[in-house]
């Protein structure tokens, strides 16, 4: 199973290298989303410093959708489907090895949009970087998720559509639990909770992929 | 000499369609099949079915050993090897790297790769991204895949679509070659195919049965 997850893992960040979809599309459609949502705050930075934490995590979902879709679509074409099928890989291995580039892929996305964070909403930089580890383990589960629901909407025909309704309401408990983590780490409150529940979440994600990533790639 | 594939009233039904319905054929080991029919005839889900990429509904059906009804489908697949006309590989890795995927996936000796890139004549193309490859190059990077894999039943769904003279040329050696070292090969076709000096059987398909077999 690891071997294999390192293998798509690696197979899936050389795309990536070579497509830069991450760089040319999802980073600057983040970035300027951060921006816009600077803007429509006003010009105050006290009230863009305390909305910071909700807005990325809300800028970071949306990213995290995209990156989901493209991963998804990476394996969509109707011959290279077939023709990997045959390869007989674990598809715990898959799942595993798509999720890890995928986290490697957000851990990226997220250090860029927390830069932005600093820049246009204001966000104390010592602050920012104390937040870190939860912010971490938080892409994590959201990339977890993603997958699985990637897999789940992947043989639709209109899973572009379907991903999102499909995978929102399953991203809100880890959006709301972040945007909580991150704001008691910078403004105090009980983090232990969120913390907690990220962790919890994580795991829950991995075990259920694990387990179920092969049937949902079946059906 | 054994049966490769045999089937018995084999029916596949997918969203309540039926893409298979009610097949009896039995391939032996090492020959070689063309599967002639019109589009929609149901040749691409008899491949499929019989590379265990789609369940068996109905019916009965032993792919290289491995019992459809029974055992897991994943079985099969990692005795077959698949070359479509839409292309076998991610076309945003190198010629190179999508092989030295699916060597690593198989645990396959990469160091093959050279060798069998210049028998398929993409040497020159190894650091070349699969989509900008012309069509026929495509092809021959699929065919690449399979040289590597040797696996026991090769499935070519439609390989002579859109490829010239000396592309189906170069096809009709490999298969050959295929079939001469024991493999098993099945090749869908709409078109009239002719594999010259190689003996082959022709089954013909259509709505999802075999309707001659010659």
């Amino acid at each position: 199973m690891i071997r294999i997850a390192l293998l798509v893992a690696r197979k899936d960040l050389r795309i990536e290298m070579h497509s830069r979809v991450l760089t040319w599309q999802v980073l600057p459609f983040g970035v300027m989303a951060l921006l816009l949502c600077g803007l429509a705050l006003g010009p105050t930075a006290a009230g863009h410093s305390h909305a910071a934490p909700g807005l990325f995590y809300i800028v970071i979902t949306l990213m995290a959708l995209l990156m989901v879709n493209r991963s998804t679509a990476i394996e969509s074409n109707r011959g290279t489907r077939s023709s990997v099928a045959t390869l007989g890989l674990d598809p715990s291995g898959v799942f595993l090895g798509k999720a890890a580039a995928l986290v490697v892929e957000m851990w990226l996305a997220s250090a860029v949009l927390l830069v932005g964070t600093v820049l246009f909403l204001h966000v104390d930089r010592a602050k920012t970087l104390s937040a870190l580890p939860t912010i971490a383990v938080a892409v994590v589960a959201l990339s977890l998720a993603g997958t699985l629901y990637g897999a789940l909407t992947s043989s639709n025909s209109g899973s572009a559509t379907l991903l999102p309704i499909l995978a929102l309401p399953a991203f809100a408990p880890l959006l709301v639990a972040g945007e909580r983590a991150y704001s008691a780490v910078a403004y105090g409150g009980n983090l232990k909770v969120w913390w907690g529940l990220l962790l919890v979440s994580a795991v829950a994600y991995l075990i259920l992929g694990i387990l179920l990533y092969g049937v949902m790639e079946e059906s | 000499m054994r049966d490769s594939v045999h089937l018995l009233d084999a029916v596949v039904v997918a969203n309540g369609f039926p893409l298979i319905s009610g097949t009896t054929l039995s391939i032996e080991q090492g020959t070689v099949t063309v599967i002639k029919g019109a589009n929609g005839a149901g040749k691409t889900s008899l491949l499929q079915l019989i590379g265990g990429l789609v369940p068996l509904s109905h019916g009965e059906g032993v792919v290289a050993g491995v019992d459809l009804t029974r055992q897991d489908r994943r079985e099969v697949r990692r005795r077959v090897g698949w070359l479509g006309h839409e292309g076998s590989f991610y076309e945003d890795l190198t010629v190179a790297e999508n092989l030295a995927f699916a060597c690593a996936a198989m645990s396959v000796n990469p160091l093959e790769i050279p060798q069998v890139l210049e028998r398929v004549d993409l040497l020159h193309r190894i650091d070349t991204r699969a989509k900008d490859l012309s069509a026929g190059q495509r092809r021959r990077v699929g065919i690449a895949w399979l040289l590597l894999r040797r696996p026991e039943i090769w499935l070519m769904d439609e390989p002579y679509a859109s490829i010239d003279a000396q592309g189906r040329a170069f096809l009709e050696e490999v298969i050959g070659d295929a079939s001469r070292a024991g493999a098993t090969v099945l090749v869908s076709s709409h078109d009239e195919i002719d594999l010259g000096k190689q003996k082959y059987r022709t089954i013909t398909m259509a709505g999802g049965r075999v309707v001659r077999s010659t």
